[in-house]
This record gives C-alpha cells, structure tokens and sequence, in this order.
C-alpha cells in the first residue's frame, strides 16, 4: 500500500459524490431490467466497478457519472439474458407482469381510502405504458422525467448525441401518448 | 416553420431546451397551428403524468447495507452524527426485510412506542399531503414569507430556513395536526423529492440527538434542541435526508 491515505480520502470522495445517488441508480436499473432482484444486483456490481474506477473520475456531479455505469451494466445484463433465452427478443410480456404488480404494490402501503384507487388506476396504466416502451426510449423518459436530467446529461449517460436524446424523448413521450390511448376504457370521461 | 420542423422540437420546447430563438420560433407556429398544438398537448400530459404518477423505486434499505460490506473501507470513521447510521445498516443482514430493521431499531432507540407513534403520524401526514396534492398551504421559496403566515395560526413560531444554496430549496409551509395539536410543516425539496419537516414545541426541555427510523419506505428523522422538537420524512435516500437535518440543526 504506497498510498494508504489517498485510499482513505479516496473513500471519503466516494461517500460524498456517489453513495448517495443509490436511489436514483436502483430506480434506473429497476425500470431497464424489471426486477428488483436483478436491479440489486446491477446497482451492487455497479458501485463496486464505480469504486474500482473512481481514480479517473475528477468531475463533482458523481450522479451522470454513476448512471453511465449502471445503465451500461443493465443494458448488457439485457444482452445476456436474450442470448441465454435464445429468443430473438426478450419476453417482455412475462417480465412486465411481475414488475406491473410490484410497481402497484410500492403505492400500496399508503394507507388511504376509496380516492386512491383511480389514482392507483392511474398510476398503473401509466406504469405499464411505460414498461412497454422499447429500452432506449424508457431510458430517455425515466432520466428525464424521473430523474430530472439535463438533455445534456441524458447524453453522457446514455453515450448518445443531444439530437438522439431530443429525438428519443419525442418518440417516447408519442409511444406513451398512443398507448395510454389505447388503455383508456370507453367510459372513461378523461379528467 | 414547417409541422414537421416543429414537432421535432415540441418536446425539447416542453424541456425548455432549446434556444431562445427555436423557441419563438415554434412558439409562432404553434400559435397558427391546431395540429401542433393538439399534439403539443398531448406530449405535455403525458410528461407530466409520468413526472406525477409513474412509480419511482427507491432503493431497499437492504441494498444499501450490501453496498456498505462490499466497500468495507468506506465504513471508516467519519463524523459522530454518521456513524451510528453505519452502525445500523451492519445490523442489516442478521435481520430478515424491511419490518424486522425497523423493530430492530426500535430495541436499539430509547423511547420506541412514543416516538412510533408519532412517526406514523408524521408519514401519514405526509402522505396524505401527496395524495391529496396539498402539499403547502402557502407556496413560497422565501422564508420571510412563509414564517409570518403561520402567525396567528400556532402559538409558537417555526423556523424557516433558505437551503436553496444547498439544493435544498424551500418550497412553502403547511398547517397539519400530528399528536393532537396544530403543527407546522415547513416542505423542502431535493431534487424530485419532497421533505416534509415537522416542527412543535418540546414536552422534555432536553436536547435529543438525530434518530432515525424507517417505516413503509419514508425515512424520518426526529431530534430536539430542547425547545422544539422536529420531524423529517421523506422517500429521500437517509443518508440526503440527516444531510439536511444537520443543515437545519446548524446555528
């Protein structure tokens, strides 16, 4: 150990600038792989790569940073889960099922009455559009609208040109449009 | 500008991320054009019922005491007002989920049914403030507007603090009634994430060191000055929230 300080100021650095962007890295990977175990796993194996290389980050904002890593570490759990189903696609159905109940039950324990049940409703059709948007553009949204990052940001995260994050934002936000569209029940008297 | 040229630029104009002479520019067309507008309308709803309504997962308290292990260095030392919350998160792993910390912590804090209960009462209220969308009574980021509303409304005078520098921006004051009486609630914001803190005055005239406690996925944070007691909740990560804590216990 040459450098036994550094090591304990690098720590500190660490717990400053990234350990407390833990939310928003789970929300991110739970909302690209749709399972709160393997999302667990991302964020974990991220944090430790993140560590692992954190000598060549210089930069304040360890959030962008960060997510660069845990979207990446999604984004190839995705590939070798495709490549070890031997489907041509992922099945996003099965997937959406599980994780469509899950995100329902996250807004279960308000303990509230009737008037939380159309806004649940809500909530559901709003998640389920969204978790049948394709990957890149359910990327796009929930760095943008989750997330609140800067088109900028978005960019670095998602190593993408700005003009992709404009384009992608765009077409995600019509995709959800048209599928909230079609999820709406004839009675529904909109607001 | 064409319908086509616009609509590529509807939903960074939503983002407010293009220029200022884009956005006059679509701003003209949009004017003369119902197609557009329809369709800008129909991107701006949904932005915001993803922003209002979509499920954010915050991370299992589980997930960070894992993270902690695996990065056994970080576990140094550090501040007295931090290491008790490591102290906890070790206890994690020997206790099955969410509820069995929680009673955990509950053995480890002094006064656990009292404080419990207030807890409850402190998340519901907060909760209710969501759901209902009445999160502040008065919107206002400037303290000195929020303060002497509460005037005349409580017997006591809440402090109002500006944590904007810090990114903790002030976003008004709520009137609520926890533990049998009117209180006030002053809300801040960290980036999407709303912190409610609760403030009255104390029964015991004694200096209570920050607790923190965990319920239904809100984190609170109770402590004392003697004269007032004051409750945070929010969904923010703990370790955000006892940072504005110790930004509102400095002098």
């Amino acid at each position: 150990m040459e450098n036994f300080e550094t090591d304990s100021a690098r720590a500190k650095r660490f717990a400053a600038i990234v350990l407390p962007h833990l939310n928003a890295a789970y929300n991110l990977a739970r909302w690209l792989v749709k399972s709160d175990r393997d999302a667990e796993d991302i964020v974990q194996d991220a944090y430790l790569r993140a560590y692992k290389f954190f000598d060549g980050f210089r930069g304040e904002d360890g959030r962008p940073w960060l997510l660069a890593i845990v979207r990446n570490a999604s984004f190839q759990w995705l590939t070798d889960q495709r490549a070890s189903k031997g489907h041509e696609s992922f099945d996003e159905e099965l997937h959406s099922e599980e994780s469509e109940d899950s995100a329902i039950n996250h807004g279960r324990s308000e303990t509230n009455p009737a008037s939380i049940l159309e806004r649940r409703d809500d909530a559901q059709q709003i998640n389920e559009a969204l978790l049948k948007l394709p990957t890149e553009f359910r990327e796009a949204l929930v760095l943008r609208d989750l997330e609140y990052l800067s088109y900028k940001e978005i960019a670095i995260v998602a190593g993408i040109p700005i003009g992709t994050v404009m384009s992608r934002l765009a077409r995600g936000r019509k995709l959800m449009a048209a599928s909230l569209q079609r999820m709406k029940p004839e009675s529904h008297d909109g607001l | 500008m064409d319908c086509k040229q616009a609509r590529e630029l509807l939903s960074a104009q939503l983002d407010a991320e293009i220029g200022v002479s884009e956005s006059t520019t679509v701003e003209t067309h949009l004017q003369s054009c119902l197609e557009c507008q329809a369709e800008f309308a129909e991107q701006s709803t949904v932005r915001g019922r993803l922003k209002g309504q979509a499920t954010y997962f915050s991370a299992p308290a589980h997930l960070q005491s894992r993270i902690k292990a695996a990065l056994p260095r970080l576990i140094a030392p550090e501040r007295a007002s931090t290491r008790w919350t490591w102290n906890w998160l070790q206890l994690a792993p020997s206790l099955a989920g969410v509820l069995a910390l929680a009673w955990g912590l509950n053995v480890t804090l002094n006064q656990p049914s009292k404080d419990d209960v207030v807890a409850q009462d402190v998340i519901a209220s907060h909760v209710r403030s969501l759901i209902s969308n009445r999160v502040t009574d008065v919107a206002s980021s400037d303290q000195h507007a929020v303060k002497p509303w509460f005037s005349g409304k409580l017997d006591y005078a809440p402090a109002v603090r500006d944590l904007s520098a810090q990114d903790f921006p002030l976003i008004g004051g709520r009137l609520d009634y926890v533990g049998g009486r009117p209180v006030a609630a002053l809300i801040y914001r960290h980036r999407q994430h709303l912190i409610a803190v609760y403030e009255w005055p104390a029964h015991e005239k004694q200096k209570i060191e920050p607790k923190a406690l965990s319920r239904q996925g809100y984190h609170v944070v109770t402590w004392s000055d003697g004269a007032m007691a004051r409750w945070a909740v929010s969904d923010l990560d703990p370790q955000e929230l006892m940072a504005l804590v110790e930004m509102l216990r400095a002098p």
